[in-house]
């Protein structure tokens, strides 16, 4: 019998299967061409306190194998996605992982008192890569101690088994640094990576194509990155789960950050091309498991990292 | 709160005609349902470039018609602009080759309960979704006049079965190549006027959606606009494809032209807002 559950400390999904944050909505869309209950989770676009109108457009460029956008975290804020999104997520009996988003430290301990205790919530996703506007916009991961700041205030008002699952950027010196601030202030797991700042410009207009000028690299060009990034932080924290995302499309590439120490995988810019990506990754997954004789998903995460004689 | 397409399904839809027509290619996929749900308005996105390919998002196409072809099947007809590298990729397909095709998508065009006089302009290939839309609304008794500009005569897509839903037809070109000198806009005044017009239906690139507002401000004509936004899923789930757009509880919303449109209620459109987010916008 194969084994495909996966556990993130306190909770255990039936599939490591995810969708990304800010890649999904709030799954109404993609339930038209799948089961959510299918998937291990639906992790939701990140929430912010208030609603927010997000950047002006043009938002997105498409880039070889990626794609740049700006959205800006557009969202109804989160008494409206209480209102609606989340009895309609439960309607559906999917597992939810709530992601969350603070314009200051504050921010995150109302965000975290608000999801704490919902029906199918089995996660808190923290998206500490927004800026900070008490810090001169400084983005709170890429700061250890507004990191640490941030993951603090959620710890605080989250007990029990609900994990508490930090989103780091890759755009540091050294993740694993950042890494051990987030999990020594109480994060029970890492998901990694969050998009690469990047920026593409116009030949035509000779600007910056993007409104903002700058604008998150995701898509198959990062993925090289996301597998350094989690194999990095594996080797540093073995014991701490990882949620793996990063220019995922196929089940090989789900394989390969599994390989490097991710325990769930999340599907992000392969929905915009192929809104039944999820299901499709966690169909190949599965069998290139099986092909390679693991009878468990749970012993295939991190073998990249067993000795030589291994 | 606004839905996807309750009829959208993913299928894989083979070409069953590839012609080319001026600077366009005019594309038949076979496509089973996904035709009987069609409505004009409505749009396809498709996934370009083959297994390897390193163009990640899908593009959109609206549907320039759709059918029952009995033996055939359901079939929708596109017309393609082969300007950038998925559109030349589309382009290059052949008979009997399959795309994997999600749709139908968007809101489609109303149709007046009543028969009125309506006026439909497009600009460059955006006329391509207008000709279905002319048959639909010349079966309801409507006068249909229809107005094409583009930047010359080869840019101009206007087939000769598409006319035959028009009660008239006026082309314009930038460079005089065809019909009147100049833009699309230049020509309307005076036929809202001949044809006393009383519902403008467009579809086109945004800055000529804007001038025709104007006009259907100035005349206190209802305009339905099929807007283009550049999209990376179509499905609703990227929030790149965003207008700003006047709700029924007054405020202005950031919201999706793949969901809430193409086509959307002109004169709720803040127009001018390329490159910056109006004051008090909210996220949809």
């Amino acid at each position: 019998m194969f084994n495909y559950s996966t556990k993130i400390s306190g909770t255990t999904l039936p599939n490591p299967i995810l969708t990304a944050s800010g890649c999904a909505g709030s799954g109404k869309e993609l339930a038209q061409f799948f089961p959510l209950t299918e998937i291990g989770a639906v992790v939701t676009k990140s929430i912010m306190l208030k609603a927010r109108s997000g950047r002006a457009t043009p938002r997105m460029a498409e880039t070889p194998s990626g794609m740049l956008n700006s959205i800006g975290l557009q969202g109804p804020g989160i008494d409206l996605f209480l209102e609606n999104d989340i009895p309609w997520l439960q309607s559906q009996d999917a597992r939810i992982i709530i992601s969350v988003a603070g314009e200051t430290v504050d921010d995150y301990a109302v965000l975290a008192r608000r999801v704490r205790a919902l029906p199918n919530v089995v996660g808190i996703e923290v998206n500490i890569s927004c800026p900070n506007v008490e810090n001169r916009g400084m983005v709170f991961s890429c700061h250890p101690e507004s990191a640490r700041a941030a993951i603090e205030n959620v710890r605080r008002n989250v007990g029990g088994d609900l994990p508490i699952i930090a989103k780091l950027s890759p755009d540091v010196t050294d993740i694993t640094m950042i890494a051990r601030e987030v999990v020594n202030a109480g994060a029970d797991g890492l998901a990694l990576i969050n998009t690469v700042l990047g920026m593409v410009i116009d030949s035509q207009t000779m600007r910056p194509k993007l409104a903002q000028k700058t604008g998150g690299l995701s898509g198959p060009a990062i993925r090289p990155i996301a597998v350094r990034a989690i194999y990095q932080v594996h080797e540093a924290l073995p014991k701490i789960p990882i949620v793996g995302m990063g220019g995922v499309a196929t089940g090989a590439d789900a394989f390969e950050l599994v390989l490097a120490g991710a325990s769930a995988v999340s599907i992000g810019t392969a929905t915009f091309g192929n809104p039944t990506a999820v299901a499709k990754v966690k169909e190949e997954l599965q069998a290139i498991l099986l092909e390679r004789g693991f009878s468990n998903f749970s012993d295939a995460v991190g073998f990249a990292h067993r000795p030589d004689n291994g | 709160m606004s839905t996807i397409n309750p009829r959208a399904v993913q299928t894989s839809a083979e070409v069953i005609s590839n012609k080319k027509v001026g600077a366009y290619h005019h594309m038949v996929f076979a496509v089973d349902g996904l035709a009987q749900s069609a409505r004009p308005g409505n749009f396809v996105a498709i996934a370009v470039g083959g297994e390897a390919s390193s163009l990640v998002l899908r593009r959109a196409f609206a549907i320039y018609r759709s059918s029952d072809r009995g033996s055939a099947g359901g079939v929708i007809e596109l017309v393609i602009a082969p300007h950038g590298q998925g559109s030349k990729w589309l382009a290059a397909r052949q008979v009997n080759d399959f795309v994997d095709m999600v749709g139908p998508l968007g809101t489609s065009f109303g149709i007046p309960t009543e028969p009125v006089r309506a006026l439909l302009v497009g600009g460059g290939y955006g006329s391509a979704p207008l000709f279905g839309l002319a048959e639909v609304l010349k079966a309801r008794g409507c006068r249909v006049d229809m107005v094409l500009g583009a930047s010359s005569a080869g840019r101009i897509y206007a087939p000769l079965e598409g006319k035959r839903s028009v009660s008239s037809m006026t082309l314009t070109t930038d460079d005089g190549t065809a019909g009147l000198k100049g833009r699309v806009s230049e020509a309307l005044p005076q036929l809202i006027k001949e044809n006393e017009s009383e519902i403008i239906y467009s579809c086109g690139p945004m800055a000529m959606l804007r001038t025709i507002q104007e006009i259907a401000d100035e005349h206190k004509l209802v305009h339905q606009a099929s807007v283009e936004e550049s999209m990376a899923c179509g499905i609703g789930v990227c929030m790149t494809c965003v207008v700003p757009l006047r709700h029924d509880d007054g405020i202005v919303k950031m919201t999706r032209t793949c969901i809430d449109g193409p086509v959307m209620d002109g004169s709720r459109v803040i127009w001018n807002s390329n490159r910056k987010i109006p004051e008090g916008a909210w996220g949809a």
